[in-house]
């Protein structure tokens, strides 16, 4: 699962705003699990947007750890998604193969966060190696449960901030299957989930065009150039013909990442 | 100390227990996810010096940095690797990214396929149906990983993994009698499936209890000390990762050691210091001091009581 992208991007142009990129990608993202049940969680940025989305837009959302915790509680921000202040307080502790068999394979979560080293159009992901396989030039962490995540949780949302060398035409090893580029193909698979369905990133939102399953550009952020996408990826994206910009963080929004969520700016600088 | 359902008590020490069930070559899990990672026993297989083991694990961390960097592996299967939330096993890169100083083998699923690799095996069945791997590149690198159509079903295809079971499991927890009836709470991990699947397993605990503390609460028995050939009390075995009630996890470790596996240089350096020249894991304890223990106790969080009933 992924850790949003976190300790990669520096401190902003966005505070001149009154927020950071990183709030705004947080309240952005937060506002995509409105009516939401079960959510996978990751460490991280995920968790933050999942626990502020809890006290706004989503009061029933149970938040769901690949450790094997369904419905946590956390009393602190978790350092990592096997914490042990997600045990204590939550409905229920599994075995990891209920988690992953009862509860994920098994249909029953509506939503899911990965990111990757690299994505791209079709909203595939990297998390295995930059480089060839048997000889990388940078080995990553690997799958953890991110491919049958990417498989099975209904809806996939992606937290990453935009660089050339992580949005590419071609990514290196497919860990997590997006989208194929074939509508018709993605409807026959008959998998529980339906793929990435929004990606969220430091200069803006996109959504997935329901006939060729490719990310497309539906916001900027305040302040964002069109320019300054198209210099952060690899690839001509599509563009929403009613391209709008993205609502910034309300002051409701801000006082609860700042004041309760992440009071320590450890994540959202 | 009251033994075990069999009789027979299987306590021993850390030193005893590695010496007398985990050989060179041997195929080892050290499992625990985030939580009740026994980082006193893979000290104890690097102060042996072990050789060319298998280390299999779903998340090889910062335990298996150590071991691997120390030079007890030949190969690695595993799920997921890294610093959890800190960032990347810098030992275990240089291996496999640059064979420094020797290469890695590797073998790598997804979470869920080790969890079924661990199912299989303790079940004694020939391999695992997952629904998994669709479109992605992982079986191209794993051939082991294979698709099959169902046989009630030939449209219905699932993908296969095969058993896996270690010559020995080591298997952290809170709390075991003497005979090895462990039990746990909080994150479970595949403590469970890695004890049932594993030939030879090594329950290492916080603390050894009675029989009747045990029998008290049978639910939480998560291990029965018939798959159990040893047990060790080895407080603070986790340090640094977290035993839930007893320790917290120590992220100041896990953010120093980012700095020390940078270089092979200031790793060795730091298992000459933490891991040679202790004698074992007690004195480990005794050189961080009390201090650094009770910075990490939590404070209680009781679970309430059931009643079993009474029906004699």
């Amino acid at each position: 699962v992924s850790d949003g992208g976190r300790g990669s991007s520096p401190v902003q142009a966005a505070a001149a705003l009154g927020y950071s990129k990183s709030e705004i990608m947080i309240a952005a993202s937060a506002r995509l699990l409105g009516g939401v049940t079960n959510c996978f969680v990751g460490v991280g940025l995920p968790n933050i947007v999942c626990n502020l989305a809890q006290r706004t837009v989503a009061p029933s959302l149970q938040l769901v750890y690949e450790s094997g915790v369904f419905g946590a509680r956390p009393e602190r921000l978790p350092l990592s998604i096997g914490d042990p202040t997600l045990a204590t307080g939550s409905t229920a502790v599994t075995s990891m193969f209920e988690l992953f068999a009862f509860y994920l394979q098994a249909g029953l979560i509506d939503v899911a966060f990965l990111g990757g080293a690299q994505i791209d159009r079709f909203g595939n992901l990297n998390t295995t190696v930059i480089g060839d396989y048997a000889d990388p030039k940078v080995r990553l962490p690997g799958s953890g449960g991110a491919c049958e995540i990417a498989i099975h949780a209904k809806q996939i949302l992606v937290i990453m901030r935009q660089a050339q060398r992580s949005f590419v035409e071609r990514i290196d090893f497919r860990t997590s299957p997006g989208h194929s580029g074939d509508p018709a193909h993605d409807a026959a698979r008959g998998w529980n989930g339906s793929g990435p369905t929004a990606v969220v990133t430091d200069l803006g939102t996109y959504g997935f065009d329901a006939r060729t399953g490719e990310m497309t550009l539906a916001t900027l952020h305040p302040g964002v150039a069109l320019t300054d996408v198209r210099a952060s990826m690899g690839w001509e994206p599509k563009v929403a013909s009613d391209l709008g910009e993205t609502p910034p963080p309300t002051a409701e929004e801000s006082r609860l990442i700042r004041d309760e969520l992440d009071p320590g700016g450890v994540y959202t600088k | 100390v009251v033994a075990g359902v069999s009789g027979v008590s299987k306590v021993t020490t850390m030193q005893d227990a590695v010496r007398e069930f985990v050989h060179d070559g041997d195929t080892v899990a050290i499992e625990g996810f985030t939580h009740l990672i026994c980082f006193a026993a893979g000290h104890e297989i690097i102060r042996q010096k072990r050789r060319d083991l298998t280390l299999a694990r779903m998340t090889p961390d910062v335990v298996y940095d150590q071991m691997i960097g120390a030079g007890v592996a030949s190969k690695l299967i595993f799920s997921w690797m890294g610093n959890p939330g800190v960032g990347n096993l810098h030992a275990v890169r240089r291996r496999i990214e640059k064979a420094d100083p020797e290469p890695l083998a590797i073998e790598e699923y997804s979470h869920f396929g080790m969890v079924c690799r661990y199912m299989a095996g303790a079940a004694n069945l020939p391999f695992f149906p997952i629904r998994s791997y669709y479109e992605s590149d992982i079986p191209r690198v794993n051939p082991k990983i294979v698709p099959m159509a169902s046989p009630y079903d030939a449209d219905d295809e699932v993908y296969v993994v095969p058993p896996l079971k270690p010559d020995v499991a080591i298997v952290h927890a809170q709390r075991a009698d003497a005979g090895g009836d462990t039990q746990i709470w909080g994150l479970l991990g595949c403590q469970k499936e890695v004890a049932f699947a594993a030939e030879k397993v090594i329950v290492v605990v916080e603390e050894v209890v009675d029989e009747t503390t045990i029998r008290q609460d049978p639910n939480r028995t998560l291990i029965p000390g018939v798959v159990v050939d040893a047990v060790v009390e080895e407080p603070f075995a986790c340090h640094p990762s977290f035993a839930q009630g007893y320790y917290d996890r120590d992220n100041a470790f896990y953010l120093e050691w980012d700095r020390i596996a940078k270089d092979q240089a200031t790793l060795d350096a730091w298992l000459d210091e933490w891991v040679y020249a202790l004698a074992n894991h007690r004195e480990y304890v005794e050189k961080f001091g009390d201090a650094q223990w009770d910075g990490l106790r939590p404070e209680p969080a009781m679970s309430g009581e059931v009643d079993y009933g009474r029906y004699a």
